[in-house]
């Protein structure tokens, strides 16, 4: 199975907008999961939900959302163009900025499920032991999600591999600049004799989400091993 | 030695009103499950926060509400061995042990590695896993990582009781090892007469939240007798 040029360019893209994606959400992920599984705060509900908003709102209108608010006219937009240099709209990290959107509900639910697993009498042991509590974060809580951490972090990454339509929506479908590989296969479908490209990119598409979802699961399945361990 | 402890607290339904002092080595909090034994022992450790109350221990205050001092459970210098051992399951043996000791620096180091390996026979175990050791050999442990963060007072809260008989007999001798050895003071909570008298000078009784007596050990024997 050979590559053309075009699709190589969309694969690499897409890798790079997912990896992007993932390790800028990350450490948002990591304290949204910590707030959301440990704070006891008003409003707690209403950030849970727009949490998990992008998982049933249609692709499209989160796209739409993302667009007034950082397209070059937006008030966001503008002021992050005027100020700090950084545009979103129709460059690939818009289509990075759309993609860990739609990818943070499944990055914050491994990792909120981790953080709620651990026996917090560990974290009070550590303190009695001398431990303040960064350092119980550090060295107790951290390296026990870690591996909800990891499957969180692979999820992100394929669901934002395969992010179409608020990407589409936000950043169009530039060849080189925002056309990843689910937009390159979209246009594959539209054009006659594309069929054929078009398969061979879903087979990659496929196996990508495939190993994903494998790795995600044996490492949850390895959290919940050393959690009954105990 | 001196420890002072009182505590008012409320925990759902369950009411804290504990007051005694002790200038024993070895203070025995003696009582039947639910009146508050370990409630008095996290208030010393600062995992519990009373309304009211007041902790020193060889003068040290580390919580007096009166005076609005509540020194965090990290600064306190409190070792604890829980009724469950707590250890570490992402750590080996020795890593569990080392924990502590990273902690309290070197500035009050009291028990060497080699020394607390020694005292509780813990050899062979260092480069284990921890779910690959008995329930004894956790308890192990776990004192063993108390001891080495270098405590200026040793709590430990029924030790034994998650043991079958067996490994009960495996553990005391050690215990008995400590009392003997160790350089700090321990506060020992059971509800077993027979491990506070192998082990205890002074013994706390407590029923329903509160401190029923404070006394030697053989004459707290007669007066729980007469309570029962």
């Amino acid at each position: 199975m050979t590559l053309t040029a075009e699709e190589l360019v969309a694969i690499k893209l897409s890798l790079r907008v997912a990896l992007l994606a993932t390790v800028a959400s990350l450490p948002f992920g990591i304290l949204i999961a910590l707030v959301l599984a440990r704070g006891r705060f008003w409003g707690r509900g209403l950030l849970n939900a727009l949490v998990l908003v992008p998982l049933v709102l249609p692709p499209v209108v989160t796209g739409y959302l993302l667009l007034l608010t950082f397209g070059r006219n937006a008030p966001v937009g503008r002021w992050l163009a005027d100020h700090l240099g950084i545009v979103f709209a129709f460059r690939w990290t818009g289509a990075a900025l759309a993609s860990a959107i739609m990818a943070f509900p499944l990055m914050v639910r491994a990792i909120r499920l981790s953080v709620e697993a651990v026996d917090r009498k560990l974290e009070q042991a550590a303190a009695t032991l001398g431990a303040s509590r960064l350092s119980v974060f550090a060295t107790v809580t951290l390296p026990l999600i870690a591996p909800g951490i990891f499957a969180g972090a692979i999820l992100a990454f394929a669901r934002a591999m395969g992010e179409f339509g608020a990407t589409i929506t936000f950043v169009s479908n530039i060849p080189g600049e925002t056309q990843t590989l689910p937009t390159l296969i979209y246009t594959f479908t539209q054009v006659p004799g594309g069929d054929a490209a078009a398969l061979r990119l879903t087979v990659i598409s496929l196996a990508i989400s495939l190993a994903a979802i494998l790795v995600s699961e044996a490492l949850a399945q390895r959290v919940s091993r050393r959690l009954h361990a105990i | 030695m001196s420890l002072e402890v009182s505590a008012v607290a409320r925990l759902g339904e369950f009411a804290l009103d504990a007051d005694f002092k002790s200038e024993s080595r070895v203070t025995a909090i003696f009582g039947p499950s639910g009146s508050g034994k370990t409630s008095v022992l996290n208030t010393i450790a600062g995992l519990l926060r009373p309304k009211r109350g007041r902790v020193a221990v060889d003068g040290s205050v580390l919580l007096d509400t009166a005076a609005c001092v509540f020194v965090p459970p990290h600064r306190r210098r409190i070792g604890y061995v829980f009724q469950d051992d707590r250890l570490f399951p992402h750590l080996s043996v020795k890593g569990n042990l080392l924990y502590g000791r990273f902690f309290a620096g070197s500035s009050h180091q009291h028990a060497s590695l080699e020394e607390v390996i020694d005292l509780l026979d813990l050899g062979g175990l260092l480069h284990r896993g921890i779910s690959a050791l008995s329930g004894g050999e956790k308890q192990r442990v776990a004192i063993g990582r108390a001891l080495l963060s270098s405590p200026r007072l040793l709590l430990l809260d029924e030790p034994l009781s998650s043991l079958d008989e067996r490994r009960k007999d495996e553990v005391m001798p050690f215990l008995e090892k400590l009392r003997d050895r160790a350089s700090m003071p321990i506060v020992y909570v059971s509800h077993v007469q027979s491990e506070i008298e192998r082990l205890a000078g002074t013994v706390v009784l407590m029923g329903s939240g509160r401190v029923l007596a404070v006394d030697e050990a053989s004459r707290v024997k007669a007066k729980a007798n007469e309570l029962r």
